[in-house]
């Protein structure tokens, strides 16, 4: 890394504030304002749009294989996201995942 | 005057935030560690764990910054990273729009996904919730995972060493999202959205980290809002 410690700073302090713009960006500035209803009801479906396709990546090619598709992650991974559907509880659907996970790291050990 | 339902809000959020502590720490950790083998200073690192609190972008920024790349790259690259939050942004506007500006600005300042699909979650659940028992359930998800984030950074800094590899507890992120996106398939509309945004998410890999994860956010939005109005008409 050959920047100077101003560099470095600036980096961190754009960083910092333009993150925190686009954090506030709608929030702030639209705060209660009446939005158009069909951009209404896009935005009922943002977790679900954004989350599924950030995860896909991760579960297909996780760094921790070099980008090899593993089938105990994706088993783990589709564990996790079943349980969690039928439950409907996070907390039930990570436990069964990462029970999985490991289960399956521990039988891949030892085959 | 904080009334007992936002108090209780707040505790509740608090519990709901409790198991992300296990996804959190190991991911700060290495940042920790990542950030002093760079060459960052502690203050740095602990610069950016604190003001950015941005845990993809700030890896993006090391990556790129490991490379020398042009700073005005650098910053642009991580700041996509950080697109898909306007959308967060966006969408919190709805349920606590009418906030006083500090505790907007407080909410905007720890907006990033775990909070806040966990409590979006919860204002879906449960409709009736006023404007500040959301601001304080938001917050007491908040005060678990924030702090755990700094501190966990600052010993992954100071001691250097991040967790094994071998314990595999990278998987414990995906895993965490997965087991959340599971309650949010409530109806067909919202599996549609969650489909098409792998879908279009995985066709535009390439695209520069977080623009076509945006990309493909917008799209599944659309779908949702289609499937919904075709379910509204065959009901009709």
């Amino acid at each position: 890394m050959t920047y100077s410690t101003g560099e470095i700073w600036l980096i961190i302090g754009v960083l910092a504030v333009g993150t925190f713009m686009i954090r506030f960006s709608f929030l702030g500035l639209i705060g209660d304002r009446p939005m158009p209803p069909l951009v209404l009801r896009m935005l009922r479906y943002t977790p679900v749009a954004i989350l599924p396709g950030m995860v896909a990546p991760l579960v297909l090619w996780p760094a921790a294989t070099g980008g090899a598709p593993d089938l105990v992650r994706i088993i783990a991974a589709l564990i996790a996201l079943g349980v969690g559907y039928l439950t409907r509880k996070v907390i039930w659907g990570m436990a069964a995942g990462v029970t999985a996970f490991y289960t399956g790291l521990w039988l891949t050990g030892l085959l | 005057m904080i009334s007992a339902t936002a108090k209780s809000a707040y505790l509740t959020g608090v519990r709901d935030g409790l198991p992300f502590v296990f996804m959190v720490i190991p991911f700060a950790i290495l940042f920790g560690v990542v950030a002093i083998e760079a060459g960052l200073s502690l203050a740095q690192t602990m610069g950016f764990t604190v003001l950015v609190i941005a845990g993809a972008a700030q890896f993006a920024a090391l990556q790129l910054m490991l490379d020398n790349a042009a700073i005005g790259f650098v910053l642009l690259a991580a700041l996509a990273v950080n697109l898909r939050m306007a959308m967060y942004s966006a969408s919190l506007a709805l349920y606590i729009g009418s906030a006083p500006m500090w505790q907007r600005v407080l909410i905007s300042y720890l907006n990033f996904d775990q909070n806040y699909m966990t409590a979006v979650a919860k204002y879906e659940d449960v409709p009736d919730m006023t404007v500040q028992a959301r601001v304080q359930y938001f917050l007491g998800v908040s005060t678990v995972i924030a702090p755990v984030w700094s501190v966990a950074s600052l010993v992954g800094a100071l001691i250097g060493t991040a967790i094994p590899e071998a314990l595999a507890l990278d998987f414990i992120l995906p895993i965490t999202f997965l087991s959340m996106v599971g309650p949010m398939l409530r109806t067909l509309a919202h599996l549609a959205a969650a489909v098409v945004s792998v879908v279009v998410a995985l066709l535009l890999i390439d695209l520069p980290s977080g623009s076509g994860l945006l990309i493909a956010g917008v799209c599944a939005m659309t779908a949702g809002v289609i499937v919904e109005t075709w379910m509204k008409r065959d009901r009709a």
